[in-house]
């Protein structure tokens, strides 16, 4: 009779029916407060400084002055686009890991045409020339893996990571035949001087353009997830494949067509970060935004609208963070930890949105 | 048990039940679909932990917070899903999760599982792989692990709704020598007259409140009903003839392989009338899912197989919003399940989890009105609101209950589910409805407006195919049943003369019976 002996669990977990919003932004908003105060708690113990100055230059580092702003948009919109590219394959529940992949090969194309036509036709013309070029690019790169994943139901979570070992074998090969200069190992920023196939200056900003289009992309990808036919195909697909078969949606037409638009995004987006920011192609292009934008599109359960916000959080924190890192001579390994803190608080916090603790009162223990 | 009261979210499952259970006896545990019955079971089994109460083994208050508590106590639940791991042995699966100390001897094992075999009339071949075995076989192998782990209360849940009658009598005789050795025995049920031949007590639940026990011997099944119902209600299901009953479908040797490319259907004839019910009986597994997804198109058919589909001539009333077909039969297989749905053929499949097919579980009824739709009308945009004004007529005129049209359809409860289920398909005017295992987990209640739905269908002229599970509801609503047997048609008879011993035979003794009535 040892089960007599035991105690009754103290905490049992039990899951919530449904959550008034003000409630689960409360849990959310309280997740950033904690975040906050237990990464005072690590600066203060580890490096001895005051966390609010810490958090005053983290602030600084992200929008202190316009330049910084303009950067932390920039990046937030780099961010946002990948996001918005990932989020039809991942509302699908098509695990795209490869947008990385995507990104590169667009941003390949756009620096070839860039290097190989920039004198030769004008700008606007050349702009709509490598976008139509680098869409084309990534959208074969997504439908790569959505020909495979629809005739020999391969695995498209494997695959699409594979995909991105080629992309950057391809851009490493590039890099290395548009050298310049010659033995510096980079492509270098081209057309320094002419500017050709540069993003033309908005209104006097040289990155207006940058959030033009990626918020055209974003408003247009909330209204073809919520409100077309497709979109509704893609929900459906989504939940259930037995389901979309039963409603007679043919499932490889719409893995391939999906997995083409979000390529075509992420090979956009590699255009957006070639023409439209570094002006130079490397290895380093999609720089790990592939995979942050995986989170992008999760936390914002495929709300485009919502990505805005977690793309600009995270943008924040990175830029904070070097920050943070440069001012205060730390190394860059304890802002990411604090970057990581932050993260780790926000996403726990789902947990609590979905479940809440039951705590038993113990009157009388065991017996 | 006592006071045991269990809530999920706000749904309350059990509130407050009292319930003792005596040795050597069997109770029966008896209660509507969603009375509670296996989440009060579930908790004596230590799969789910009570909010309030206490529970007393043989005068002992007890805390159990896991299965291996339960185990520990004596106390063993066979599940209505088995719990067995395919590629083993029966053996295997026996002591499986048993941390028995020294090496383990199989052999050993084989010979304590026929010495439990013996002694109580099962026959179980430890040696043989569960996925050779018969649904009958594999509940027998669940039982004998409870027994293995020297479990003296069984419970079991639903035992009875897998098995053919005679299947059925074999495992009564099992449980009744188990009585005789002393065991206690609680078998959860909602048949009737299951509770009549085997317990010896009856403990009724109604809406997860504890209404009485009653000794079986000093009540009957209208009073029982009673009991679980709360008030008395007549179980009869209205079958009138429909007079005009016109050819609608017509399959020839119909032959399909499921998903493992074994032959899942073996040249299948027969023919659905419009005007008629025709059940389709068999034990699971005999080919009833892929004969509906064959003629929905979902399932390739070999070659050979003819499903013909005769249109209703055009002054009949359901004739209209279809795509036009030949009037001399039209040949259906080849045709995309969008073709098909289109000329009339709707199937409203209820799987067991109830959403993975038919429904969009994170969607709201809105969105899921227009699952076969939403194709319809011009431009790339969805148009929501024909599906809006169907959803606000479902739920009013089956009397859904739902908090709003788009709250998802998974936070409804299952008789809800369904009645959005097979309200949609209706609503499409089909003139060949095709449902399986439509009243699933429902309770009596709802159960009986879908047969009244389907009546009504029927009296429309639509040709209905009624997949079930239970015997009694399918000799009771259909006006012929088709009988499967491993692939085979095994005879069709009258659903007015048949009894419900001719039909068990059928499923599972194939050919004995001639092709026939």
């Amino acid at each position: 009779m040892s089960a007599a002996v035991k105690r009754e669990p103290a905490v049992r977990i039990v899951k919530r029916d449904s959550i008034p919003r003000w409630k689960s932004w409360g849990i959310r908003l309280l997740s950033v407060v904690l975040a906050l105060i237990l990464s005072g708690l690590f600066i203060f113990a580890v490096t001895k400084l005051n966390p609010i100055q810490v958090y005053v230059e983290m602030y600084s580092g992200a929008l202190g002055t316009t330049n910084r702003t303009w950067t932390t948009i920039r990046d937030t919109m780099m961010l946002l686009c990948i996001g918005v590219g990932l989020a039809p394959a991942f509302k699908m529940r098509f695990w795209n890991i490869g947008a990385e992949g995507q990104i590169l090969v667009g941003g390949c194309c756009t620096a070839g045409m860039m290097i190989y036509l920039g004198a030769q036709i004008s700008t606007p013309l050349l702009l709509c020339l490598m976008a139509v070029v680098s869409i084309i690019a990534g959208a074969l790169w997504g439908l790569v893996p959505a020909i495979f994943k629809s005739r020999w139901n391969t695995n498209e979570t494997l695959f699409t990571l594979m995909m991105n070992y080629v992309a950057i074998q391809i851009t490493s090969y590039c890099v290395a035949l548009w050298e310049n200069p010659w033995g510096s190992n980079s492509v270098g920023v081209i057309h320094r001087q002419t500017k050709f196939g540069w993003f033309p200056p908005l209104f006097g900003q040289d990155y207006a353009l940058n959030v033009i289009l990626v918020m055209a992309l974003t408003v247009g990808m909330y209204l073809y997830l919520r409100y077309s036919k497709q979109g509704y195909e893609i929900a459906v697909v989504g939940e259930s494949a037995n389901t979309a078969r039963y409603a007679g949606i043919k499932l490889s037409r719409v893995y391939l067509r999906t997995m083409a638009i979000s390529g075509a995004i992420c090979g956009l987006a590699g255009f957006i970060a070639v023409a439209g920011s570094s002006h130079t192609i490397s290895t380093n292009t999609a720089g790990g935004r592939g995979f942050t934008a995986i989170i992008v599109a999760w936390l914002a359960q495929f709300n485009t609208f919502v990505m805005v916000l977690i793309a600009f959080l995270l943008v924040f924190l990175e830029k904070g963070a070097i920050r943070v890192a440069s001012q205060f001579n730390l190394n860059d390994y304890a802002s990411n930890i604090i970057t990581g803190i932050i993260l780790f608080c926000i996403i726990g916090s789902e947990f609590f949105i979905n479940y809440k603790l039951v705590f038993h009162r113990r009157k009388e223990g065991g017996k | 048990m006592r006071g045991v009261t269990k809530t999920f979210g706000p749904v309350i499952a059990n509130d407050k039940v009292d319930l003792d259970i005596r040795q050597g006896e069997i109770l029966a545990l008896l209660g509507e679909n969603g009375s509670g019955k296996t989440t009060l079971m579930n908790m004596l089994a230590g799969i789910y932990y009570p909010d309030e109460g206490h529970i007393a083994v043989r005068g002992k208050a007890v805390t159990i917070r896991s299965p291996k508590d339960a185990f520990d106590l004596g106390i063993g639940m066979i599940h209505q899903h088995f719990k067995l791991v395919d590629v083993l042995t029966a053996a295997e699966n026996i002591v499986l999760g048993l941390k028995e100390p020294g090496r383990l001897d199989l052999k050993a094992v084989g010979g304590r599982v026929r010495e439990i075999c013996e002694r109580y009339g099962f026959a179980v071949d430890p040696e043989q792989k569960i996925y050779n075995m018969s649904v009958s076989q594999k509940q027998t192998v669940e039982i004998v692990k409870v027994l293995y782990r020297g479990a003296d209360i069984l419970i079991l849940d639903e035992p009875t709704a897998v098995l053919t009658p005679q299947e059925t009598d074999r495992l009564f005789d099992v449980l009744r020598n188990m009585r005789a050795d002393g065991k206690s025995i609680v078998i959860i049920t909602h048949k009737l007259h299951e509770v009549m031949a085997i317990s010896d007590r009856v403990a009724v639940l109604r809406k997860g409140q504890y209404v009485g026990d009653v000794p079986t011997s000093r009540t009957d099944p209208q009073k029982l009903t009673e009991m679980m119902m709360g008030r008395s209600v007549t179980l009869n299901i209205d079958r009138p003839l429909v007079e005009h009953r016109p050819l609608r479908l017509e399959v020839r040797d119909l032959t399909v392989r499921s998903d493992d490319g074994v032959l899942a259907l073996d040249h299948v004839s027969f023919q659905a009338m419009g005007g008629e019910i025709l059940g389709v009986a068999g034990i699971s597994g005999s080919g009833q899912k892929e004969l509906l997804e064959a003629i929905a198109g979902l399932r390739p058919a070999q070659e050979g197989s003819h499903i013909i589909y005769h249109p209703p001539t055009p002054d009949q009333a359901i004739a209209g919003r279809h795509a036009p077909v030949d009037r001399g039969g039209e040949e259906l297989i080849g045709k995309t399940p969008r073709q098909i749905h289109r000329i009339g053929v709707s199937m409203a499949f209820v799987p067991e989890d109830r959403l993975g097919m038919g429904l969009v579980g994170s969607m709201g009824m809105v969105d899921n009105m227009m699952l076969k739709t939403y194709r319809e009308g011009p431009g790339p945009l969805l148009d929501r609101k024909p599906p809006r004004a169907l959803a606000q007529r479902v739920k009013d005129e089956l009397e859904v209950l739902t908090p709003s049209l788009n709250t998802p359809v998974r936070r409804l409860s299952g008789g809800n589910v369904q009645k959005v289920l097979v309200g949609r398909e209706i609503s499409q005017e089909p003139s060949v409805l095709m449902t399986a295992y439509a009243v699933r987990g429902l309770d009596i209640n709802t159960s009986y407006t879908i047969y009244n739905l389907l009546t009504e269908q029927k009296k429309k002229g639509v040709a209905v195919i009624f997949v079930g599970e239970d015997l009694d509801v399918l000799l009771e609503l259909c006006d012929r049943i088709l009988v499967l047997c491993a692939g085979r048609v095994n005879g069709v008879v009258d659903g007015r003369t048949a009894t419900k011993e001719e039909v068990g035979l059928m499923m599972t003794n194939l050919g004995k019976e001639a092709v026939g009535a």
